[in-house]
């Protein structure tokens, strides 16, 4: 029985409303618990920032286009190396880690949960194989359905309950979380090298709209109560003009009442969707219209896929979009279509403080944070790596809590980026209380992880705790932001269900985390007649077989089920 | 007993659809695979025990698996710069083992491709790779490219399961809807099958790709009348064909990657497909030769960041192919010791550098006596991958499945023996520390 007691702690616990208490965490057995005997290990936290560990809602850590990204840049690999220690294996890369450094670096900023974004069910053998071999941290992954051809036919012919008995299906294939829709429709007409160009383009040969794929899997995703809401990554990103299509997609889900406390969509990396104008002279920033949104309707969240200045390697399911990088750029291009399901592309690029239109992207994700009131609405990411590497979070942070340091910033940044967006308009600074929400609460909120005991310090959750090497009753956030953002770069202390694996930024121990995942029942029609297509679909059209379709147990060593179960609303 | 849907422990086909009869713990019949992989399920002579000899040119004598691995584990630990080469036909599971002991022993770990598709891993360096999965292909190609390579021979089953006689979603006319072309610098059975076999001059391939990318790009103008053995007409009517297509996929092989020009052909491929894009669908990907080479590719490069050739003399992974390849350090004398599991550098490797396996003491892992057991000091015999053992393997395309096993054996697995030598290993290592 291990015990563990974290004796004067400033503890910020955002679910619980707990905010800079000066109080004591006991640990018992992996879990916060009221009270311990007095032989428990304890840690005197000395009045120092004490948070739950850090959630990550939004990330690419794991599966074929994160190893696509490593074997195409090897002078990424060549770039963070730390040798092996008698704990740890070899760190290797920045915006594409090898496994170790994908663990050990979240664990070093204090997070101890992170859920890849991207799964495509017929290689989430592959994706399951990295995110066993990712130590330290709790995972899980969101599953693609958004150019889904089970999920397109269902949709055509109305069938509901076949959508969901698929979604079911699929989340059981994959092992996956939740439900991610990534450019409803253009990932099929991408297969022909075609996109589809707003809400009610039709996906060519399926006769359904990116708007029908959208609203169908936000009921289907209600009906079988599902802990996420859908997880979208709205059509025609990184297009000019396109903060429109993103307004009109939030509008989809307005109506859609979930069954869970939470929101009824998740809009990802919005930063990447906020533009406006017509062409690349013009595109401007609507971030403040987004913001607008956000802060009179409840039925969505997003993050903020923030920009970070450096080397970059876009991966998505997005193909279209990467094609278009490739060719604007003139940059490597890897494509990856996943007959019936989806496609993906991947492009390394690099983001300069000296091109205004990435200037431009940097004030958007900022202004997407300050400009909305809630802090609960929209969480801290970086979309890793897509607008950067995670272990930017803690430069983030800073920019958050510190005018004084975004002006430092902005002052390296070509001044014509600032006639596109107004992030040096903007007088908000966050306190310790909104970065808690915004990079653990909010996420194990998003998420439907707090009743997993994710994200919150409250009894009975997982002890995961960060402590850092900071007070903040002794600093001044917005204007130490070099010390905020040192101490936020190495905790002092991370625990992972009550073991020290982190302290003073130091890996202390690797155990391995656990990996969530949803398995739903329903028992309807719906399954047999989703059943009859499925089979025939494989028969026909897959090139593997039903039976060596579906990750088996074997790849997911370390499971978390949580089971749910269909019904109509 | 029949078994279905098992993977084929062949080719990077990984055909996952065939039947075997397992009657009695043998497996008595096979359906549905091609004549190499039913072969090789059906098994054949095996190496009976582990076995040593202190000379290479004396006679081995059979010892115990404890014996044969502490050995093993002597001679990876005492070794200053040891290879650990092949890994190319066994299970993944094996492949992380193999990644892991490199690091303990300070070695270079390389795999097959080293002397196979190496080179289209630079080329991916270079350009990218845009690909997809191979039902994507059989769904929708209606041109079909074989560059450099000859799937009728050695990826049997590619054009009836994938590729050209395949009936898909949008290709419903199978074979009668596509247009395929060979472009080969002999006549391969796979270009008799063709509807247009481009004959290129032998190191010619580059130069025919650019001609084309030249045309392409609406610069005809400046190609010569013959570009590698091939008129100009034929190149301008193959790019017409090309661009018109409404899927198209270039399938290549050891064609291009091993012929003069090596890398850059893969470099100049990937430029030739990303340009066709501008007009409609395209896609490439290498045909991989071994069933589960691109696994370790896979577990290579998320493990250590590299897709092979992993020096981890300095205590972090260290990648610079023509210095940390099998044969570029066997041919600098480098290596003091050769460790060679699941793959046959005896078979394939030049000269030069079996004249240096010669010289030093090599260790195989194999289920099979091959070439490479003739240089070896120690054999230990392991389980069949997908036959006698169940575990992760990656078709060409990356898209990985779960082979099984069909039978029983007493032999132990890759994995096992691993194991203990880096459990060995370790224990060396930390008493002389």
């Amino acid at each position: 029985m291990s015990e563990l007691l974290i004796k004067n702690a400033t503890v910020y616990d955002p679910i619980n409303g707990i905010n800079g208490d000066k109080m004591d965490i006991a640990v018992k057995d992996g879990k916060i618990v009221d009270s311990i005997g007095g032989g428990a290990q304890t840690i005197d936290a000395q009045g120092r920032l004490v948070y739950p560990g850090g959630v990550d809602a939004h990330t690419h850590i794991a599966g074929s286009k994160v190893n696509v990204g490593r074997i195409m840049r090897p002078e990424d690999s060549r770039s963070g190396i730390k040798p092996m220690t008698k704990i740890t294996r070899p760190y290797t890369g920045y915006t594409v880690p090898n496994v170790y450094a994908m663990g050990y670096r979240y664990a070093e900023m204090g997070y101890t949960t992170a859920f890849e974004a991207a799964i495509p069910i017929l290689k989430a053998r592959h994706t399951h194989e990295e995110l066993e071999e990712i130590p330290i941290i709790d995972k899980g992954g969101l599953t693609l359905f958004g150019s889904n051809w089970m999920v397109m036919d269902a949709i055509r012919e109305n069938d509901l309950e076949r959508l969901a008995a698929y979604v079911a299906w699929g989340l059981l294939a994959s092992r996956g979380w939740g439900i991610k829709i990534v450019n409803p429709g253009g990932g099929e007409a991408w297969g022909f090298g075609k996109n589809v160009s707003g809400l009610d383009d039709p996906v060519p040969n399926f006769e359904v709209t990116p708007r029908q794929i959208i609203r169908s899997l936000a009921e289907a995703n209600e009906r079988m109560n599902l802990p996420h809401s859908i997880h979208l990554h709205c059509n025609n990103l990184g297009h000019p003009g396109n903060y429109e299509t993103t307004l009109d997609s939030f509008d989809i889900c307005k109506d859609i009442k979930p069954k869970r406390d939470r929101q009824a969509l998740h809009v990802t990396h919005v930063m990447f969707n906020s533009f406006g104008g017509n062409n690349w002279g013009d595109v401007q920033s609507k971030a403040d219209v987004i913001a607008d949104y956000l802060n009179s309707h409840d039925h969505l969240t997003i993050d903020m896929g923030q920009m970070i200045f450096g080397s970059a390697t876009t991966m998505t399911a997005d193909g279209p979009v990467q094609y278009a990088n490739a060719r604007t750029f003139k940059a490597r291009w890897a494509n990856g279509d996943v007959e019936l399901e989806d496609v993906s592309g991947v492009t390394p690029l690099y983001y300069s403080p000296q091109v205004y239109f990435y200037g431009m992207m940097w004030g958007i994700g900022q202004e997407l944070a300050l400009l909305t009131k809630d802090p609960w609405k929209v969480l801290l990411t970086t979309d890793h790596p897509n607008g950067g590497p995670f272990v930017n979070y803690p430069e983030v942070i800073t920019l958050l809590m510190s005018k004084k340091k975004r002006e430092e910033a902005i002052s390296k940044i070509v001044p014509k980026a600032f006639e596109h967006c107004m992030i040096h308009t903007i007088d908000r600074e966050l306190d310790w209380y909104d970065i808690a929400i915004k990079t653990r609460a909010g996420h194990a909120k998003v998420l439907g992880l707090i009743e997993q005991g994710k994200g919150h310090l409250g009894v009975g959750a997982d002890a995961d705790i960060a402590i850092y090497d900071i007070k903040p009753d002794e600093t001044d956030a917005t204007t130490e932001y070099d010390r905020v953002k040192a101490a936020f770069r190495k905790a002092a202390y991370t625990i992972k269900g009550g073991q020290i694996v982190v302290k003073d930024g130091e890996i202390t121990a690797t155990p391995m985390g656990r990996t969530y995942w949803v398995k739903t029942t329903v028992n309807n029609g719906g399954y047999d007649r989703m059943m009859e297509d499925l089979k025939m679909k494989f028969r026909q059209y897959y090139s593997v077989n039903m039976g060596n379709y579906m990750v088996q147990d074997e790849y997911v060593q370390h499971p978390v089920v949580v089971e749910t179960e269909y019904a109509e609303v | 007993m029949l078994i279905k849907d098992v993977l084929c422990p062949f080719c990077g086909c990984l055909c996952d659809d065939l039947a075997v009869e397992v009657d009695n713990n043998k497996v008595v019949d096979v359906q549905h695979a091609c004549k190499i992989g039913s072969s090789k399920i059906m098994g054949h002579d095996r190496i009976k025990a582990p076995m040593m000899r202190d000379d290479k040119k004396g006679e081995f004598r059979e010892v115990s698996y404890d014996e044969a691995i502490n050995e093993a584990a002597k001679i990876l630990a005492n070794s200053k710069r040891p290879l650990l080469y092949g890994w190319a036909s066994g299970v993944c599971e094996m492949m992380k083992k193999g990644v892991l002991l490199n690091e303990e022993v300070g070695g270079i770990i390389d795999n097959t491709a080293s002397v196979c598709h190496g080179p289209s891993a630079l080329g991916v360096h270079e350009k990218g790779m845009p690909t997809g999965t191979l039902g994507q292909f059989a769904n929708r190609a209606d041109v079909v490219v074989f560059w450099g390579c000859n799937p009728v021979q050695a990826h049997p089953r590619h054009m009836s399961r994938y590729s050209v006689f395949a009936k898909g979603f949008f290709a419903t006319k199978a074979r009668r809807g596509r247009k395929v072309i060979a472009i080969d610098v002999r006549k391969t059975d796979t270009a008799e099958l063709a509807d247009e076999y481009i004959q290129v001059n032998p190191g010619m391939d580059y130069i025919v790709m650019s001609a084309l990318r030249a045309i392409i790009a609406e610069h005809a103008d400046v190609v010569p009348d013959n570009v590698g053995g091939v008129p100009k007409e034929k190149l301008v009517e193959i790019a017409e064909t090309l661009k018109n297509a409404k899927f198209g996929v270039i399938y290549f092989g050891m064609g291009l990657t091993q012929s003069r020009g090596k890398y850059k052909n893969i470099d100049n491929a990937v430029s030739l497909t990303t340009e066709l894009n501008a007009f409609t669908k395209y896609s490439i990907i290498p045909m991989r030769g071994h069933y589960n080479v691109t696994g370790f590719g896979n577990v290579c490069a998320w493990e250590t960041g590299f897709i092979n050739a992993v020096d981890m003399s300095r205590g972090y992974p260290y990648y610079n192919p023509g210095e940390t390849c099998s044969n570029d350090l066997l041919m600098r004398e480098e290596i003091d010791a050769a460790f060679i599991i699941a793959g046959d550098a005896g078979a394939h490797f030049p000269a030069q550098s079996i004249a240096r396996m010669g010289k030093v003491p090599v260790v195989q892992i194999d289920p099979f006596h091959n070439p490479t057991t003739e240089m070896a000091n120690i054999v230990i015999p392991t389980k069949v991958s997908g036959v006698e053992l169940e575990g992760t393997a990656y078709r060409m395309d990356g898209v990985s499945l779960r082979m099984r096993k069909l039978v029983d054996v007493d032999f132990p697995s890759d994995e096992e023996v691993l194991d203990k030598i880096i459990a060995k290993v370790c224990e060396i290592k930390g008493a002389s520390a």
